[in-house]
This record gives C-alpha cells, sequence and structure tokens, in this order.
C-alpha cells in the first residue's frame, strides 16, 4: 500500500466536493485532491436529466417553487450540463480530480484508505472536506412488507437505468412520495415510455395542488404492501379514511425519504447529529474532529443543488484558515436541538465567533404540516428568537429560519432549542 | 471437466439405458445439493434437478445462517446427532473451500426469573446431546460481553461454540463441486409426475421425461407431495414462516454474539445475531400457514420483531434496514426430520428439514447415501472430489478489494461497482462467468453481495444490471 499526503482531501465530486475544490484550487491552498468513487465526477446531478440545476432562484422564489412542487422545472440546465460545468470549473481551477477511486475508511485522524483500479493507497491530508452526498431509502429501510418482485425502485437508480443505460423499465408504474423528487421520477418514467399512474404519498392535500401533468395525486395514502411474484404486479394502499385499494403496475418508484450517505463519517467517529443523521457540523462546517470538514448534502438531505455548490464554496474559506492556523480556536460550539415536530435544523451547532450558515439562514425540516408556523428560539428558558413563516411549513421542503440571533447565544450555556409553534 | 449444467430444452434422452441416470437427486436446495456432492465421489450417473432456475433458491436461501452446535436438539432424535455430525464436516469443509464460518459463540439470554431457573436444564440437555462446553453467566458477565443488550437481562447460558455461516455459498460451493466432478445439474425442472417403467422411476418434468433408476426426494416444502407421486402418505409439510429484519453493518459493533432467546413454549422465538457479512439480524418469526410459496413478510410480523428486537438490542432499531425477507420451514408436525428409505422402491425421501437443514446438510448426506446402499445401490468405492475455492464473502475475511496482490494482476479488483457492499467488478465478472452462473440479479446477489447493500441499488443498481444483461448469452 502505497502513502502520500496533500493539503486538500476531498472525498465526493458531486456539486458540493467539486465546487470546494474549484475554491481551494484557485485559492492556492497547494495539492487540492478530489476523490469520486464513479467511473465519472458530477454527483447525482449526472443523471438527472431535468432543468432546474444552478438556476438563480433567489430565496423566496425557490420556497414558493418547493411548495407548488414546482422546484425541479423551468429554469436553470439539466443535470448533466451542471455536473459537466462544475467538473471543469474544478480542473481549470488547477484541482486533481480522481475518478473510480473509492474512500474505504480511516486510518488516522486525516489519513483515509482508498482503492481504485491503481491499487491502495493512504492519503494523509491537512484537511479532508468530506462532501459523499445523500441517498433514498429503499423499500427494506422504509418497512413496506409484502413479496419481493422486481420492478422497485429509487428515483436514482430509475434515473440511472434511463438515462445512463437505456434500460427497460416497465410499462405501467406508481410513484410514491411527496417530495419534489417525485416529479423528476415522473418525467423519467414517461422519458421511458412508462404509464404513470399516480402519484402517492401519506401527506394531507396542499392547498396550492402540485402542477399536475396529468398525473392523479392520492394523498392521504400510505403504502401498506408490494404484491407479485417474480415481477410486481400491484402497490396496496390505505387512505387516512381507512379504506385500501390495490394499484395495479408492474413498476413502484420510491421516491424522497433521502438519507445521508454517512457511512465514512460514522466510521471516522465524529459525532453525528440525530435529526440529520448527517455529521454534526457548525456554520464553519467543521464537524466534531479537527481539520475534518464536510459540506452538501451529508449534511442535510436534501437541498437543491445550487445549495450545496455554495456550501461547497464556502467550506473553502473555512478550509483556507484552517490551513493557514488563523481558525477561531472556541471549536467547543452549542448544540443546536429542535423539538417535534421539527425534525432537523442545519448547521445544527453554533459556529466560531460570528459565523454564519450559509445565505445567512439555517435550513429545517418539519414532520408534519404546519401553517405559518411561529419559530421559537430559546436558551436555557430564554427566547433569544421569534419569527412568524409566511409560508406553511410542509414535510420536505426547506424552512429557513434567520440566523441574527446567533450573537445573543450563551457560549457557556445550554444546548439551544428551536421549536415551531 | 466437462459441465452438463442445462437451464432449458428436452433432457438428454431417456430411450437408451446409457442415458438412463443411476441416481436422480429432486431438490437442488442446501440438503439436495450436498447428497448430489456426495454421490459425485462415485462412479455414477447422478442428476440433480431443480423447478427454480438456480440452485438454494428455496428454503435454503433464507434462514438465519447459523451453524448449530445441536445443543437444544431433541436428544435421541436423528436430527441430534445428524446437526451435531453435519456441524462438524460443514465446519471443516467451509475451512477447506473457503466459506465464510464465524464462531461468535451464542449466548441465551434470560429476561426473567423463570428463564434464569430454565438455563441449568438446558445446558443439562446440551450435554445429553454432547455437548459439554457451555456455561452459565452471570448479569455483570453478560453486561460486559453484551453491553448494548437492553436492561433487565438477568443471566445467560454460554455456546461458544455457535457459529455463523455463508448461506448463499454454502449450497453453491456443494453443487459447483458436484457439478464439476460429472454431476449432471438441470434447472427449471419442476417434477410433476413419477411413474415407472421396467423398474426405472420415468419422471415426468416441465422439461420432458427423465429415466433413473434410483430417486432421491430432497423438495423441501413439496417433499411431501413428490413422496404422494410415489404412493406414500406418512407426511404432510406445514410451512413455517418466519419473516427476518436485515441491518446495515454499521449496526454490527452492537453485538458480539448470537443473543438467542431462552426457548419457550411458543418454540425458540426471536433472535438477534451477526451474519458473516458483517450485519445484524433480527427473526425470525413463526406462523404456521398453508401456503408453501408465502414469502412475503407482512407488517403485523415487522411490528413484533421491532418490538422484541427492542428488548433485546434497543439501539438496534436505530439502524437503517438492508434487508426484510421471509423463509418457510418445512415443518411436519414431529420433531424429527423424516428420512426414510424405501428398497423396493429405490427410493430415499428427505423430508421435514425444517430449522437445521443447512448445518445438518452434509451429515445428511452422509447418511443418504448410506441409505441408498441400503435400497440396493451398488456406488463402488468412493474418489476425491476436485479441490474447491470459493470466492469468499465474508467479511472477517480478506475481501478483493482490500488486495494490493489481486488488485496489481487485474484492475478489475479495484473497481468498485457495488459501493455499499464493496464488490468489485473483478468479482461480479467472477460471478457471471463461473461453473454454476447466476440467472437473476437475486442470484448474482447471492453470488457477490451486490446490490445487497444499504442503498439497494440507488448507487450501483443500473450499473450492475447492464453487466448482468451483457453477460447474458
Ligand atoms: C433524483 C434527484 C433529482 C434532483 N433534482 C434536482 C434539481 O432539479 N435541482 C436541484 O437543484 N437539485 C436537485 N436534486 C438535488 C441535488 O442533486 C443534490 O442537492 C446535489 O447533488 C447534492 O450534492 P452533493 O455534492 O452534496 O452530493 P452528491 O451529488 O450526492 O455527490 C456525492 C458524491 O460523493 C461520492 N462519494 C460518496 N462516498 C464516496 C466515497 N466513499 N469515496 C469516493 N466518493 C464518494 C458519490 O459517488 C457522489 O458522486 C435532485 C436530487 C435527486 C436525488
Ligand atoms: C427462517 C428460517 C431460519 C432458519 N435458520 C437456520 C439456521 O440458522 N441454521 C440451519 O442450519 N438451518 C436453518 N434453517 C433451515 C434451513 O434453511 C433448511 O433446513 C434448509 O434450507 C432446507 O434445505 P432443503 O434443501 O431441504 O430445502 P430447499 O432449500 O427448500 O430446497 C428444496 C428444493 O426443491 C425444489 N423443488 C421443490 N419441488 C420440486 C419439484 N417438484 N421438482 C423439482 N424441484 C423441486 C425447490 O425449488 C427447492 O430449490 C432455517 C429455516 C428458516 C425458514
Amino acid at each position: 500500500m502505497s502513502a502520500r499526503e496533500v493539503d486538500v482531501l476531498i472525498v465526493g465530486a458531486g456539486p458540493a466536493g467539486l465546487a470546494a475544490g474549484a475554491e481551494l484550487a484557485g485559492a492556492g491552498a497547494g495539492r487540492v485532491e478530489i476523490l469520486e468513487r464513479e467511473q465519472e465526477a458530477g454527483g447525482v446531478p449526472r443523471h438527472c436529466h431535468h432543468g432546474g440545476f444552478g438556476g438563480r432562484l433567489d430565496r423566496t422564489v425557490y420556497a414558493w417553487a418547493a411548495a407548488t412542487g414546482s422546484a425541479y422545472a423551468g429554469s436553470g440546465t439539466s443535470g448533466p450540463a451542471y455536473a459537466r460545468r462544475s467538473v471543469a470549473a474544478a480542473l481549470d481551477a488547477g484541482a486533481a480530480l480522481r475518478t473510480g477511486v473509492s474512500v474505504t475508511g480511516w486510518a488516522g485522524p486525516r489519513t483515509v484508505e482508498t482503492t481504485g483500479p491503481g491499487g491502495l493507497e493512504r492519503i494523509t491530508a491537512r484537511a479532508v472536506v468530506l462532501a459523499t452526498g445523500a441517498r433514498e431509502r429503499p423499500r427494506s429501510a422504509r418497512l413496506i412488507p409484502g413479496t419481493r418482485p422486481a420492478g422497485v425502485w429509487t428515483t436514482g437508480e430509475l434515473q440511472q437505468a434511463v438515462h445512463l443505460y437505456g434500460q427497460r423499465i416497465g410499462t405501467t408504474a406508481v410513484v410514491v412520495g411527496g417530495e419534489p423528487v417525485a416529479h423528476a421520477a415522473v418525467a423519467t418514467l414517461r422519458a421511458a415510455g412508462v404509464h404513470v399512474v399516480a402519484v402517492v404519498t401519506d401527506r394531507t392535500p396542499l392547498p396550492v395542488l402540485p402542477r399536475s401533468r396529468h398525473v392523479p395525486l392520492l394523498t392521504g395514502a400510505t403504502v401498506t404492501g408490494l404484491t407479485g411474484r417474480a415481477r410486481l404486479t400491484g402497490v396496496e394502499l390505505r387512505h387516512d379514511d381507512g379504506r385500501t385499494t390495490t394499484l395495479r403496475c408492474d413498476t413502484v418508484v420510491l421516491t424522497g425519504d433521502f438519507v445521508p450517505d454517512h457511512e465514512l463519517a460514522r466510521r471516522g467517529g465524529l459525532r453525528l447529529d440525530p435529526g440529520t443523521r448527517g455529521p454534526a457540523y457548525d456554520a464553519a462546517f467543521r464537524t466534531s474532529r479537527p481539520g475534518v470538514l464536510a459540506a452538501g448534502n451529508l449534511l442535510h438531505a436534501v437541498e437543491r443543488a445550487g445549495f450545496a455548490a455554495q456550501e461547497g464554496r464556502a467550506v473553502a474559506v473555512s478550509v483556507l484558515h484552517h490551513l493557514a492556523g488563523t481558525e477561531d480556536p472556541s471549536g467547543e460550539g452549542r448544540r443546536l436541538v429542535v423539538d417535534a415536530p421539527l425534525r432537523w435544523i442545519a448547521p445544527n451547532v453554533t459556529g466560531p465567533h460570528g459565523a454564519r450558515p450559509t445565505g445567512d439562514r439555517f435550513v429545517l425540516r418539519t414532520a408534519r404540516r404546519l401553517l405559518r408556523p411561529t419559530l421559537v428560539v430559546s436558551q436555557n428558558g430564554r427566547e433569544l428568537h421569534r419569527e412568524r413563516l409566511l409560508l406553511p411549513a410542509v414535510p420536505g421542503r426547506p424552512i429557513a429560519l434567520r440566523a441574527d440571533w446567533l450573537d445573543r447565544v450563551d457560549p457557556d450555556g445550554a444546548s439551544v432549542r428551536i421549536s415551531a409553534r | 471437466m466437462t459441465v452438463t449444467l442445462t437451464t432449458a430444452g428436452p433432457l438428454p434422452s431417456v430411450q437408451d439405458a446409457e442415458n438412463t441416470y443411476d441416481v436422480t437427486v429432486v431438490g437442488a436446495g442446501v440438503v439436495g445439493a450436498a447428497i448430489a456432492r456426495e454421490l459425485a465421489r462415485h462412479r455414477l450417473r447422478t442428476a440433480l434437478i431443480d423447478a427454480a432456475d438456480d440452485i438454494g433458491n428455496g428454503t435454503s436461501k433464507a434462514n438465519t445462517a447459523i451453524l448449530h452446535t445441536g445443543f437444544d436438539a431433541v436428544p435421541g432424535s436423528l436430527e441430534a446427532r445428524l446437526v451435531r455430525e453435519g456441524q462438524e464436516l460443514l465446519a471443516a469443509y467451509a475451512g477447506e473451500t473457503g466459506i465464510p464460518v464465524e464462531r461468535v459463540g451464542a449466548l441465551l439470554v434470560a429476561w426473567d426469573e423463570e428463564q434464569l431457573a430454565a438455563l441449568p436444564g438446558l445446558r443439562a440437555k446440551a450435554g445429553r446431546n454432547g455437548y459439554h462446553a457451555s456455561r452459565i453467566i452471570g448479569a455483570d458477565e453478560l453486561r460486559r460481553r453484551e453491553p448494548h443488550l437492553g436492561p433487565g437481562a438477568l443471566g445467560a447460558l454460554e455456546v461458544p461454540d455457535e457459529s455463523v455461516i455463508c448461506p448463499w455459498t454454502t449450497p453453491l460451493a456443494f453443487a459447483t463441486q458436484a457439478v464439476r466432478a460429472g454431476v449432471h445439474l438441470h434447472l427449471n425442472c419442476r417434477v410433476r409426475d413419477v411413474g415407472s417403467d421396467a423398474g426405472d422411476h420415468l419422471l415426468t418434468t416441465t422439461r420432458g421425461p427423465l429415466r433413473t433408476r434410483y430417486l432421491v426426494n430432497a423438495a423441501g416444502l413439496y417433499a411431501d407431495e413428490i413422496d404422494r407421486l410415489l404412493g406414500h402418505d406418512v407426511f404432510t409439510v406445514t410451512p413455517r414462516r418466519g419473516q427476518l429484519v436485515v441491518f446495515d453493518k454499521l449496526a454490527r459493533g452492537l453485538v458480539s454474539h448470537i443473543l438467542l432467546p431462552v426457548p419457550g413454549p411458543a418454540g425458540k422465538g426471536v433472535l438477534v445475531a451477526p451474519t458473516v457479512f458483517g450485519n445484524v439480524l433480527l427473526g425470525p418469526t413463526a406462523e404456521d400457514l398453508d401456503d408453501r410459496t408465502a414469502t412475503g413478510s407482512t407488517a403485523g410480523g415487522l411490528r413484533l420483531l421491532r418490538e422484541k428486537g427492542r428488548r433485546i438490542v434497543p439501539a438496534l432499531l436505530d439502524e437503517e434496514v438492508t434487508a426484510v425477507y421471509a423463509g418457510l420451514r418445512a415443518a411436519t408436525g414431529q420433531e424429527d426430520y423424516r428420512i426414510q428409505e424405501y428398497p423396493a422402491r429405490r427410493y430415499v425421501a428427505v423430508g421435514g428439514i425444517r430449522s437445521t437443514g443447512l448445518t445438518a446438510s452434509m451429515a445428511i448426506a452422509r447418511h443418504v447415501r448410506g441409505l441408498l446402499a441400503d435400497t440396493g445401490l451398488d456406488a463402488g468405492e468412493p474418489g476425491p472430489l476436485p479441490p474447491l475455492t470459493m470466492p469468499n464473502l465474508g467479511e472477517a475475511f480478506p475481501r478483493p478489494y482490500r488486495s494490493a496482490e489481486l488488485i496489481a494482476g487485474d484492475p478489475a479488483y479495484g473497481t468498485l461497482v457495488c459501493h455499499c457492499e464493496q464488490v468489485t467488478l473483478g468479482e461480479i465478472r467472477d460471478a457471471l462467468r463461473a461453473t454454476i452462473p447466476p440467472h437473476s440479479l437475486d442470484g448474482l446477489r447471492r453470488r457477490t453481495r451486490a446490490r445487497g447493500g444499504r442503498c439497494q441499488g440507488f448507487y450501483c443498481g443500473a450499473a450492475v444490471r447492464a453487466l448482468f444483461e451483457e453477460a447474458r448469452p
């Protein structure tokens, strides 16, 4: 096994890792190396053949678009074009990009082990950036009972099958999920010539209905089982009113329900946030281990690609401070914890002095739909901030919380609590 | 080495005596495959046939994968003897051929006074089964050894030799070795009827007729049906379903041993066990059914497992689930195997191989060879079998993606395709070209682990499918 040293090692060449690499190489951070386990760099956008990447959506427009389900349509370029641009930017800036190389584990606090066709390596870096992304939960993790037939997909696998490999999918499909990615699944199925019977979600109906695109939307319905032996024959549903039905189909796509690909972070002993299931991190993208930073959907599954890229650029600033030794040493931030029905907040640790999160906003998720809730931030029973949201908070969609209360946090106090009323 | 493996078309002609099989084994589960391998030592024309498109595609692919000591068997039963012998035979065979086995040991955990009081009796029973290494440990030692155990555990019976084994490599090794030694393997070949002609058995199969002098029925859940086709009415298989949940590798650190419940009136109960793949299993349920195809999971079953699991190792429930499956035990209403030879019919029925068949498979095979001799088969002297090395799927043993030497010889072993399970292009390619190649993506998974991890194909599914389809003739 050969051993090498670099200045910055970035794990994952999706939008976050590539943006971090471009920024760091451009800033003259020394040897900046990005490792990507796939044969091609670019991350998830590689297989998203729809528009909506890197468009100039401002925050309100984005929130609105997200709420109405059209976030991934319209402005911006297609995913593959976006991926190519991101790769070119990193290379142009002078980052070293190695594809087909997997980081398989750790051999020290900032030393990783890799496997690639060229052999095994141990790479030690002065700073490591984890940007390993997120995936959709598969059928097993959702504990959907029934038989185990073929024809069960996640959007990620479906998109690759259709757009990267031109594989045959089936004839009739049901799409499960209420996040914007469900629309991406519908579009991909259509592109593959599959008839979409319905989009099914357990959520309550929205006042503003998502753009239908001629697909019936079944709200308040839970998938209770799959039928079929070799091949799927149907999806069993239970509706909120207790009725049960079976939708006949030979294909089902389980969309959304994202979870960070946190294996490497956990194997490295980084502290995880119980809400996001990604590494706990502060506004400077620092994890619990000095010199190990993180960016992108690993931290919060999921935001859009532009957001991940923005974080990639922002993490670069912290990496440069770490390399220069000018990092704020008061690393021990306070934890941010949410009360139900809020699910998580990111970042989830208060940062070094003065650091504000990307876009000066925290991102949150709720487990339940809340009509224009008030978010309350408190510490030791003392209220730090209160803010009424203008839009309903919807599961699976980002909620933004202002960050200008951070300087009121007592650095020696208890965890900071965020609740929705 | 000429290999005869067919998956479609008519079977070798049955007209001429030359093409009559000496022995035909119906059912290529772990038991049938072990029997075929045993017969392969002899100069016999042997056929192994199965209705499915792969070997080991019935109960043998969906069990708890424990290599039992037999400490808790019914003393004096045939099962007790064959499990004890089978464990030794299989452990040795696994060492020779590279089937992953880990001797993690078992702890039968007592959660109340009644269960605690039952431990000495279980220890005595183990002794009657010839197993003397078990011992009772107290609550403190138990907690030291299993710190993630839920609150309230009072003590345990330790059975240090209980092991976990790869359930997929085992039947594949048997079948591969058998086929390489000249046994004919016919898949997609369901037996519909059994007649006789001039003293031979004349099988009617979905692929046409097959003539054989001796017949071994190892048809698992359907062994009673085959038996009836021969005119017997001795036992009826009642499928007893066991649902199981597999947790991701990150859960592996939560358990060190196989954590067994103290058996009660409701049967063996739910266990938590490591797997050789580095996962953690929770299960199985025990549900008596009528439907021999009911291998689905149910909401009720999953709820029950999660309840039990939360009690045993609470932190387990926070981990991601990578698979849910169910297997059917071939229960027959008798606490023993139903193995019976019929000399007048040149026939051996191997039925009721309930919940220990993986462990006992090699001993069952040896026993059946003896019974065949009793029914008049003159097998001659056994010869050596061609040596065999199986690809390693075990986490505790060297895997290609960690081997600088293998990768230097062939970069395909350094190209990861399935990232969650760290399966390389080289391994997938080897499996697709193997003596017994897979005929489905699930078959490929059982040979390589590809697509078997936490993402279940989100990252690699399409790429693996492309490799599989490319290799298909
Ligand atoms: C189906 C779908 C549709 C979407 N549509 C849109 C859209 O229209 N508009 C939009 O803005 N956003 C969209 N998104 C979200 C967007 O794709 C993500 O926000 C973005 O890709 C996140 O970037 P990332 O760099 O954090 O992670 P990823 O893009 O997931 O990249 C992570 C990379 O890390 C690599 N990696 C992981 N582990 C290792 C390791 N151990 N060693 C080496 N490499 C490793 C992975 O192979 C991967 O390439 C969509 C997401 C999905 C799933
Ligand atoms: C939940 C569960 C947990 C278990 N745990 C363990 C364990 O931890 N350790 C252990 O040792 N054992 C365990 N077992 C038991 C073990 O799995 C079985 O005893 C073993 O797999 C039985 O193998 P078999 O070859 O007899 O049956 P099978 O694997 O079912 O094989 C029978 C074969 O016959 C074929 N067949 C049937 N009918 C016909 C026909 N008409 N024509 C042609 N082919 C036919 C089928 O296709 C099938 O492949 C467990 C079982 C279950 C269900």
